[in-house]
This record gives structure tokens, C-alpha cells and sequence, in this order.
């Protein structure tokens, strides 16, 4: 285990910037984007949370086993998603009776 | 067969420190894997005592031994207690532990404190689900299907919940530890191409519990949450769809399939090749058939819900991705089979339960090709043909293979050797038990008996009587090894380091191992099953 110490000037940074997208977050709940809501909400959130995964969890300086694993999960989150919205967003292809 | 004298070594993992203490704070993980042992067992018997009851009461097609809800119960704890508490952890906690770190040229998994964790982790969860249990039980069914879960059931769904959430968190830590074990700490010349294929399955059942079991704790969380704060993820009412708890759900139990029968098969690949004396046929075949069932297994598991309101199109993709899962299975099978044509086959108890496995688990996985076809799922969907399917599977698949393993590695754990006859006797006992109970199920469902009903039509009943006999067998199968092998520990004829003369570095070392696991740390420099070279047996 090869600790990479980072400047706190970093942290405190990426501390800023999530703050800032909290408020973002709140502000555009107020606005009326229609579908593009949840589509705003999300990418607010994904981009928070890469922030975090790179930075607070060190994959950004971590050797390249350790990012197998971060992308091999994200990918299995993009199975769940993916199988999941493919039976919501087909269901109304077809009508019964 | 060893020759010279068989000794008992001086000193050995079994004898090395005594009292409560040294086993409830060991971080060696053979002790932990017998700790481990000791609490599957005790809930196997009580998932096994909830079997006899539901066995008992469809003996006759009135309801008359339980009454409706009770027999809920009855199904719900079967299954809670079988699936997450017995197969789940059967084979990785218990003989995995053992022999993860000694196949591998190791002295202790990487993280042997965490090991310990995962046990105490295990414990915790088994009680808080006993404590339900004794409580007054819970009646959701082991799926804990929503809006019933949710919404309707007024039995311990939380408790319940959160004694499998926390299990779940063992088997998370027990996956990270064979992962990890699994690539840093290989003896010098163990490459991944030489390891038994046995750690290629455990490495693809770690895999399937760590993507996995967090969405399942995710899942039971949020069903907690809607039943105890009425958030709206799953009731219609508050805006939920009950189907996406279906999708959840099954994105764990479906691959959970997996984490019970892959780990039998690493087992039935050491049985065949040690007792067939040859090299698996296809050794590369056979180690990526572990890991394409493992990724595989995460693409099926809309199959569950063929009728449960999902798009029909996104049914007709899960049909074809399930029936892709059956490539790698039949791999493993035409690969035993082959190594198997030819080879100087030698018929003891281990070997028995191998042949057991890949019969019974061809019957479980080819009538999982008419269910992964829509249109005949729709007609079976819910009938005893689902439970036959999947008891060929888990009962007649994983608990096989068990066996199968427990009674192989058996003296190495123990130092002493099981009586062979009676092992040779249970064998047959349970294979005939077992086809026994389940066979007629089949029939059953096709005949369109319905699962989880205490009653059922008068004409069902010469079946159902059958299933009932033959559980009664089953059960003195499974209670004739219990007596064997504790006789064996104090009584049992001294094994030496290698009785099966089998290759691999586990016999290479005294039986039972040392704490360290081997006298020196090995080199390894053969391939694995390498039986034509020397077979080197030493006393
Ligand atoms: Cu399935």
C-alpha cells in the first residue's frame, strides 16, 4: 500500500465544487425542464459522484487492478440499468385487448 | 493409496491451542472454515426440520396437519433458511476457506481478521432471522415479493429483512478475501493456468457476491423503508411498480444460483480428475466456462418474470440470453464426461456424489431450458415443476457436490478417514431419496399443481405421497454422514497426508495441516492434475 498523500488545497476544492452542484441540484428542482428534469438531476449527480470516486476515493492515483474494479462495477450497474429500462421503455409498444 | 506408516503429525492446526477461546478468536482460516461448518450445519437442520413439515402436511390433499398460514410460514423459513443461510455460504465458507489459501501454496487468506468478521457478520444475521423465526415467523416466501411484503403481510418481514442484509455483508467479505487471496498470494509458480479449477470456481462465485449481493441489500433496504415510512418505490399507490422489486431482486437471486452451483462444480472438476486419475479434459474450457457462467448469470434473470407484467420483447431477450447460460453449463458436463471415457475410474463415496452431481444437475439444467422458453413457462409458471427445477439444481446440484467435497477433503480436515461403507450406503440413500422427492414434482407441475398451497386435488395425491416418502429417505441420508464423520474424528483410522493419491498441493502437506499450512513455503512447478509425470505419496 503506497499512501499518495494530496495536497489538502485539492480536497478542499473538490469539497467546493460539491457543495456547488448541491446547489444546483436544489435550483433546478425549482425550474420546470419537463422530461429533462431527472436527465439534469442525474447528470449532476453522476458528475458529483465520478468527483468523489476519483478524488476522495484515490482511483485517480490508485494502480490499474484498482481501476478494473471501479469500472467493472459501474459496468454491472449499466446491466442492471440497461435490462431494467429495456422491459419500462418497451412496455408500451404493445397493447392488449 | 499411501503407504508406509500414516502418522498423526505432532502438531496440527486441530491441536494448536484449546478451549473456546482459540477457536472463537482464531484468524486461521481452517478453524474458521470449521466454525463456519458447524453453523451451516445447525441451519441446514432447521431449514431440513421446516421441509418435514411441508412434506407432512401434503401427505394428504386436505389441509388438515397446519393450517393455511402456518404453512406460509412454514415455505417462507424453508426457504429463507436453505438459500441464505445454508447454499449460499455451504461450499465457499466452508470448504473454500480451508482450501483457498492451501491450494494456492499459501499460510492464511489475505485478510484473515476480516475472515473472522465475516463469520461473526454470518452469525449476527442467522440470529436476528431465528429471532423472527421464533417470533412468530414471516409468510412472504423467500422472494418477499412486493406489494405483499410491503404492504399486506403482518408477520416479521423486518427482522427477517435484516437478518439477510446482514448475511449478505459475510459473503460480500468472503468474495473481497478469495479475490484478493486469489491474486496476491500465489506460492512462486502457481499460475493462474495451474490452479485447480476448483479456485477458478470459488474466484467466479467471489465475483457474483461482490457485484451482486449489494443490490440486494439495497433491495431489502427499500422495502424496509416502504413498509416502515410508506415511500413509494414498489406499492402502485404511492406511485411505485411492484415489478421493478421483481427486477432488483432477481439481478442478485438469479446470479445467487450461481454462488451455489459454481462452487459444486470447482468440486465435481477436483473429484473426476483425482478418481478418473487424468488431466480434465479441457482444462481452459472448463476454468472460462466458470467465468462466462458467472457474467452470464447477470443477464438472465428477467426469466422470473415471464408473467409478472414485464414487456413481452424484453421477455423474448431474457429467453435468449438464459438459454445462452447453457453453453458453459453443457461445457463442464461433455468435459467431466470426457475426462472421465477412459480413465482408470475408481468407485469410492467422493466419486458416487460427483456422478450424483452431473446426472442430477443435467436433469435441473436441461428443464431450465423449458422454463427459459416463454411459452412453456407461461403454462408452468408457479407449479411444483419450478420447485423440482430448481431443487435438481441446488439440492440434487450443490448439496451433491457437498457432499461430494466434504467427504474428499474429509481426512485432510480431519486426519481420519469416514467408514467407507456406510459413506458408499448414504450415497446411494440420498441419490434414491432424492429422485424420490423430486421426480414426481416434476409431474406435478406439469399436471398444473400449483406451489405454496397447504391443499391440493384429491388426484394429486399418489404423487405427493411419493415426494413425502421419499423425503423421509432423504432425510435418513442426510443424518447417516452427520454420525459417520463425528464417529471418525475421535475413532476414525489414521488417513496420512495423501489416502486418495491425488496430486494437488493440499496433499501435500501433513493431515490435518499445520497452523502455517505447509512445513515449508512450496515452489510449484507442474500443472494441475498432473497425473502422468510422478505421483508423489508420501506417508
Ligand atoms: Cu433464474
Amino acid at each position: 500500500m503506497t499512501g499518495h498523500v494530496l495536497p489538502k488545497r485539492i480536497y478542499y476544492t473538490i469539497f467546493a465544487i460539491l457543495m456547488f452542484c448541491t446547489l444546483l441540484t436544489v435550483w433546478i428542482a425549482f425550474l420546470d425542464l419537463g422530461p429533462l428534469n431527472t436527465i439534469a438531476a442525474l447528470t449532476i449527480a453522476v458528475f458529483k459522484s465520478v468527483l468523489v470516486i476519483l478524488f476522495f476515493m484515490h482511483v485517480k492515483y490508485s494502480p490499474r487492478l484498482t481501476w478494473a474494479v471501479v469500472i467493472g462495477s459501474v459496468f454491472w450497474l449499466g446491466i442492471l440499468l440497461v435490462l431494467t429500462m429495456g422491459d419500462y421503455l418497451t412496455r408500451e409498444w404493445r397493447h392488449y385487448g | 493409496m499411501s503407504t508406509g506408516t500414516v502418522f498423526m503429525p505432532p502438531r496440527h492446526y486441530l491441536n494448536d491451542g484449546y478451549g473456546i477461546r482459540s477457536w472463537l478468536l482464531t484468524r486461521d482460516h481452517k478453524r474458521i472454515a470449521l466454525l463456519y461448518l458447524a453453523a451451516v450445519t445447525l441451519f441446514f437442520f432447521v431449514g431440513g426440520a421446516f421441509a418435514v413439515l411441508i412434506r407432512l402436511e401434503l401427505a394428504t390433499p386436505a389441509g388438515d396437519f397446519v393450517s393455511d398460514e402456518t404453512y406460509n410460514k412454514l415455505f417462507t423459513m424453508h426457504g429463507v433458511m436453505m438459500v441464505f443461510f445454508f447454499l449460499i455460504p455451504s461450499i465457499p465458507a466452508t470448504l473454500g476457506n480451508f482450501l483457498v489459501p492451501i491450494m494456492i501454496g499459501a499460510k492464511d487468506l489475505a485478510l484473515p481478521k476480516l475472515n473472522l468478521a465475516s463469520w461473526y457478520i454470518y452469525i449476527l444475521g442467522g440470529l436476528f432471522t431465528l429471532y423472527a423465526l421464533i417470533a412468530g415467523g414471516v409468510d412472504t416466501g423467500w422472494t418477499f415479493y412486493t406489494p405483499f411484503s410491503t404492504v399486506s403481510s403482518t408477520t416479521n418481514v423486518i427482522p427477517t429483512a435484516l437478518g439477510i442484509f446482514i448475511t449478505g455483508f459475510s459473503s460480500i467479505l468472503t468474495g473481497l478475501n478469495f479475490i484478493v487471496t486469489i491474486h496476491r498470494m500465489r506460492a512462486p509458480g502457481m499460475t493462474w493456468f495451474r490452479m485447480p479449477l476448483f479456485l477458478w470456481s470459488m474466484y467466479a462465485t467471489s465475483l457474483i457476491m461482490v457485484l451482486g449481493t449489494p443490490v440486494l441489500a439495497i433491495t431489502i433496504l427499500l422495502v424496509a423503508v416502504e413498509r416502515l415510512f410508506h415511500f413509494g418505490f414498489f406499492d402502485p399507490r404511492l406511485g411505485g411498480d411492484p415489478v421493478l422489486f421483481q427486477h432488483l431482486f432477481w439481478f442478485y437471486s438469479h446470479p445467487a444460483v450461481y454462488i451455489m452451483v459454481l462452487p459444486s462444480m470447482g468440486v465435481v472438476s477436483e473429484l473426476v480428475a483425482a478418481f478418473c486419475r487424468k488431466q480434465v479434459f479441457g482444462y481452459g474450457f472448463v476454468a472460462f466456462a466458470s467465468v462466462a457462467i458467472a457474467v452470464l448469470g447477470f443477464l438472465v434473470w428477467g426469466h422470473h418474470m415471464f408473467v409478472a407484467g414485464q414487456s413481452v420483447y424484453s421477455a423474448l431477450i431474457f429467453s435468449a440470453l438464459s438459454f445462452l447460460v447453457a453453453i458453459p453449463s453443457a461445457v463442464k458436463v461433455f468435459n467431466w464426461t470426457a475426462t472421465m471415457y477412459r480413465g482408470s475410474v475408481s468407485w469410492q463415496t467422493p466419486m458416487l456424489y460427483a456422478i450424483g452431481f452431473i446426472g442430477l444437475f443435467t436433469i435441473g439444467g436441461l428443464t431450465g431450458l423449458f422454463l427459459a422458453s416463454v411459452g412453456l413457462d407461461v403454462h408452468v409458471t408457479d407449479t411444483y415443476f419450478i420447485i423440482a427445477h430448481f431443487h435438481y439444481i441446488m439440492v440434487g446440484g450443490t448439496l451433491m457436490g457437498y457432499l461430494g467435497g466434504l467427504h474428499y477433503w474429509w481426512p485432510k480436515i480431519s486426519g481420519r478417514l469416514y467408514n467407507e461403507f456406510l459413506a458408499k450406503l448414504s450415497a446411494g440413500i440420498i441419490f434414491l431419496g432424492f429422485n424420490l422427492t423430486f421426480f414426481p414434482q416434476f409431474i406435478l407441475g406439469y399436471l398444473g399443481m400449483p406451489r405454496r398451497y397447504h391443499a391440493y386435488p384429491p388426484e394429486f395425491q399418489v404423487l405427493n405421497v411419493l415426494s413425502s416418502a421419499g423425503a423421509s429417505i432423504l432425510g435418513v441420508g442426510y443424518l447417516i454422514p452427520m454420525l459417520y464423520l463425528m464417529w471418525s474424528l475421535r475413532y476414525g483410522k489414521l488417513a496420512g497426508s495423501n489416502p486418495w493419491g491425488a496430486v494437488g498441493l493440499e496433499w501435500t502437506t501433513t493431515s490435518p495441516p499445520p497452523t502455517e499450512n505447509f512445513a515449508e513455503s512450496p515452489v510449484v512447478t507442474w500443472d494441475a492434475y498432473d497425473y502422468q509425470t510422478t505421483v508423489t505419496v508420501e506417508s
